[in-house]
């Protein structure tokens, strides 16, 4: 067993494996300081929620508190790992800071109150606007951080029960593209991809997928497979010199907003080529003549001009796809928040279709997740689309839901597509949302252009319900405060990108007068006496068990059927995959294995949009197109992003993430390790820019934008040049302004444009334009991370690098081959096996 | 042959469809989503007007490539004016208004369209059939785009 500081080596230790092989078990443990495994009292069961890798653990409990986490060794996503935001993050549970106690605004002020008085106004709010208005005046925005229980109930009122269309999760900040790209695609959500792929991948492409911050684990199984014999090639699209960009065997970094262009050239040449599979095409797709054409337009030389990426790079690219034999596509925010999101993310979709590479080990498509249970947004209908993947232009799917539900179909609102929160945020600017409850999510740092959404959830007219764990900026604003318990402290399910369900169990009780979720939703639903058609409640089930149980039901026979699963079964093995029902009773590693789609006109989750347009298909112009429900292959022209750099604005501004924290930091900075290792904002810029602005390592610099301004110290990396890069992690809640910046801004929203993708409604974080000035001299260097995509280009103090505090130190142990744990059971065992046949 | 009239009229229906998506997006500079596509879909129809000028004249018609310009200081007046009736019940019913005839322009433009290609075949000129199908494409995408945001932003506007 070695002990190693996981805040200077992230992945840790290497234990390489071959092509098909089995990847090592090594498993991580953390625990407080004078805490040894055998002096802790019991281990609880439970999977991560600081990242979206959905990597499985224990929680150690001592005296009834959370003493430390360890690597579950027989789990198919992580075989013991575990990230450096799970190793330290679960120290933020204990936050002398944590809400207690429900808030209410009296005089102006935020007291504490019991929580009958709390409810009881956010329940006569909600009563007087539903008699003044009707369900238009509610809207309800959660998060990619709940259990799929939670979802599913909070989805069932806001639809069944008050019947708005206003639901949506921050997953739309984050997976609302990776859903999309699905849906235009495969005509439903689901991944097509299973993270054993990596184990058997000849390429793997990651396209604005900085996976080594991002999912740490998944990354550490790349590294692993690239110290091993025959390792993958890589190809980077970032425009960031991350790990990955480091490791890649090309690496492209084109110009923010630029991907469809790139991607259609890279397509160019594959088709120019003949790399493609045309029997796979002529029996399972529909639409590739049209791109053929739009593509034909794209020739590598031609948009090396508007990408700045050389041509012979995007043909070296090109030429590694088209002959990989095993190739795993993955994308993430790069794509995602940048302009063109879903017709970039669709592209990459193209690559793997046309090349016949779906649902064989090695072939698959990660359209990846930014939060740990953003699948269960999407699949409970959270996120605004109906429970189960259900179509909402479908009538069939209405009254199916409705059986399900046991109320009226004309009840569920459909007749126009899910709110996205962006339009959330303009109705309640323009008055027409009067009540906002927002749970689990911190929109007043996460948002564009943060003046503007301030000056709407500050409004005396929105009653706004803010239902958290920390008293956040957005909580700052709110009506009402109602206190959440956390993972740990609540039981639920979480399901991650390649569709591993996982348990995760109650460990201790929730601090003071907090309440799970799930129970403050329930208990709301009850308040309202919100019924159905039988006059008997809407909501039927009372606790996380029997929440899953209903939402079973709700799933049979869709795609993301989890009938066969039960508790019982998820306790102790690996985490399954769904779909698993009678016909799949293990869960499934790979869909569309064999050329079916979930894309049949009856079935299909969507009729999809206009990926430049976001215009919605029409049904009948659907079934025309899709008859045998194929995979469908969709075209798009490239399209210049809205803002570009002027004279006034030379720059362009993306902002993004570190390794070391989550979202707006809330759980994150109350972890010492993980807050020291990126304590505060940074700004990177190339050494070409810092020479052209006169600006050094340290120096601190105001970063401007037609919306606002920031300062933050720079970090001089391997930044393409004409870019700047701000993390958007850092908000007010640990500065004297509170909510707001008090002098000069921190957060990068400051200074983000409100835009969004068309098709899939995701804003656009990653271009915008902006300029850069010097303020004043350095007194040491930026405060970022100097071992991930923030690493400095220069000389650099060796004393000053990244590295941990004493506490940092992890114990890993590495399993040989062979003498794993035994009584692993679930999917992952029995493909590791097969593999090493 | 009456081809050259019905490019003119195409001419003055797409440069007026044009016209109209940028007045749209001065005038609802709020409402994001409609002020930034509703400018991306001008484009689409000014490019129509230099490709329809570029083939009139073998039609006996000399029309004017450029498309007719907008006012940048009416339309910063304009955005200005959105801005302040952000919080304006009222610019909500505008807004459909504005829809609606966006909508009823375009399916203006794609009758023509229709007209410019029967008549392209007719006379056996696939140069001139190559630019219908092509723009008629976009104009369709336009129309659906107009007719789409209409029916996603009515029922909000309506009842509340």
């Amino acid at each position: 067993m070695g002990r190693i500081d996981r805040i200077a080596e992230p992945w840790g230790t290497r234990t390489p494996y071959g092509s098909g092989g089995t990847w090592p078990v090594r498993v991580d443990t953390h625990l407080a300081e004078g805490v040894d495994a055998e002096s802790v009292d019991r281990w609880v069961q439970t999977a991560s929620i600081l990242h979206s890798n959905g990597d499985a653990m224990d929680i150690a409990v001592k005296d009834n508190r959370i003493v430390g986490v360890r690597g579950r060794a027989e789990d198919r996503v992580n075989h013991g790992r575990l990230g450096p935001k799970d190793l330290y993050g679960w120290q933020a549970n204990a936050s002398k800071d944590r809400l207690t106690r429900p808030l209410i605004r009296e005089g102006g002020k935020l007291v504490e109150t019991n929580w009958d008085t709390a409810m009881d106004r956010v329940v006569s709010r909600s009563k007087a606007l539903l008699a003044e208005q009707g369900p238009s005046a509610l809207g309800f925005y959660t998060t990619g951080q709940l259990f799929a229980e939670e979802y599913y109930t909070l989805g069932t009122i806001a639809h069944g029960g008050i019947g708005t269309n206003h639901v949506d999760g921050n997953t739309r900040l984050c997976t609302a593209t990776a859903a999309e790209a699905l849906k235009e695609s495969f005509g439903c959500d689901g991944q097509p991809g299973s993270y054993t792929d990596v184990d058997h991948a000849d390429v793997i492409a990651l396209y604005g997928h900085n996976v080594a911050e991002t999912q740490t684990v998944l990354w550490t199984r790349m590294l692993d497979r690239l110290a091993g014999p025959n390792p993958p090639a890589i190809i980077c699209v970032d425009p960031r010199m991350t790990e990955v960009a480091r490791a890649a065997t090309v690496h492209l970094a084109p110009r923010p907003g630029t991907n469809v262009a790139l991607m259609n050239a890279i397509l160019h040449d594959i088709i120019a080529n003949g790399w493609v599979d045309q029997d796979y095409i002529q029996a399972h797709t529909v639409g590739y003549q049209e791109l053929e054409k739009e593509v034909a337009k794209y020739a590598p030389a031609l948009v090396a001009e508007i990408t700045g990426v050389p041509a012979e790079k995007i043909e070296e690219a090109a030429r590694i796809l088209g002959h990989a034999e095993r190739l795993l596509s993955t994308v993430l925010q790069g794509f995602y928040q940048s302009n063109q999101g879903t017709a970039a993310a669709v592209q990459v979709n193209n690559i793997n279709i046309i090349r016949g590479m779906l649902g064989r080990p090695g072939c698959g498509i990660l359209q990846m997740n930014g939060q740990p249970t953003a699948e269960n947004t999407r699949e409970c209908g959270a996120d605004g689309d109906l429970a189960a993947f259900r179509n909402w232009s479908n009538d069939a799917h209405i009254k199916d839901l409705a059986r399900v539900w046991n109320v009226d179909p004309m009840s569920i609102p459909h007749y126009s597509p899910p709110t996205h929160l962006m339009q959330m945020m303009r109705y309640a600017e323009d008055g027409s949302i009067r009540m906002l409850w927002v749970s689990g999510t911190n929109p007043a740092v996460s948002l564009p252009e943060l003046p503007r959404i301030r000056s709407i959830l500050e409004q005396e007219r929105l009653f706004l319900v803010v239902q958290d764990i920390f008293l956040t900026e957005t909580a700052q604003l709110a009506d009402v405060v109602l206190p959440a318990a956390t993972w740990g402290e609540k039981t639920g399910t979480l399901t991650n990108v390649d569709r591993t369900v996982h348990l995760s169990e109650k460990a201790v009780d929730p601090p003071g007068e907090a309440r799970p979720d799930l129970d403050i939703f329930i208990d709301y639903a009850h308040r309202m006496g919100l019924k159905d058609k039988d006059g008997q409640p809407l909501i039927k089930w009372d606790s996380p068990e029997s929440a899953f149980e209903a939402w079973k039901e709700c799933t049979r026979g869709r795609p993301c059927d989890y009938t066969g699963i039960t508790y019982a079964k998820l306790r102790g093995g690996s985490g399954i995959q769904w779909p698993c029902n009678e016909e799949n009773p293990n869960g499934t590693e790979r869909i569309y294995a064999d050329g079916k789609f979930w894309a049949h006109p009856e079935y299909c989750e969507t009729y999809g949009r206009d990926l430049i347009t976001g215009a919605p298909v029409d049904p009948t112009e659907y079934k025309a197109l899709n008859p045998e429900g194929r995979a469908i292959i969709k075209a798009a022209e490239y399209v210049p992003p809205h803002e570009l750099p002027s004279q006034e604005f030379p720059l362009q501004l993306i902002t993004g993430r570190t390794l070391f924290h989550f979202h707006t930091r809330t759980k994150t900075a109350r972890a010492p390790e993980l807050q020291a290792a990126a304590p505060d904002v940074w700004v990177e810029l190339s050494a070409h820019d810092a020479g052209t602005y006169g600006i050094a390592e340290g120096d601190l610099a105001e970063v401007a934008t037609p919306r606002g301004s920031v300062q933050a110290k720079v970090r001089i990396g391997g930044i393409r040049d004409g870019v700047v890069f701000l993390p958007f992690h850092y908000g007010y809640w640990d500065t004297s302004g509170g909510h707001q910046p008090d002098g000069a801004g921190r957060a990068a929203n400051e200074l983000t444009i409100t835009d969004w993708d068309a098709a899939s409604k995701q804003p656009i974080f990653k271009t915008a334009a902006a300029r850069i000035s010097r303020v004043a001299a350095a007194d040491g260097p930026a405060p970022a991370p100097t071992n991930t995509a923030s690493a400095p280009s220069g000389d650099f103090p060796a004393g000053l690098l990244t590295r941990g505090l004493p506490s940092a130190l992890v114990d890993e142990e590495v399993v040989p081959n062979g003498t794993g744990p035994a009584g692993g059971r679930g999917g992952s065992g029995t493909d590791d096996r097969e593999a090493s046949l | 042959m009456k081809t050259g009239l019905v490019l003119e009229q195409l001419h003055r229906d797409e440069n007026d469809l044009a016209q109209h998506l940028l007045r749209i997006s001065e005038r609802h500079k709020v409402d994001h989503e409609i002020y930034h596509l509703a400018r991306d879909l001008a484009k689409w129809s000014r490019q129509h007007v230099r490709e329809i000028a570029a083939i009139a004249g073998r039609y006996g018609q000399e029309l004017d490539p450029e498309p007719k310009g907008e006012n940048t200081l009416l339309e910063k007046i304009r955005e200005k004016g959105s801005e302040l009736a952000g919080r304006d019940a009222e610019a909500g019913l505008l807004l459909l208004r504005d829809l609606r005839e966006a909508y009823i322009k375009a399916c203006g433009v794609s009758a023509d369209w229709e007209l410019v290609a029967q008549a392209a075949q007719g006379i056996k000129h696939t140069d001139l059939l190559e630019v219908a199908e092509r723009c008629h494409a976009q104009n369709l995408r336009q129309m659906k785009w107009a007719n789409g945001k209409l029916k996603e932003s009515a029922t909000q506007i309506l009842v509340s």
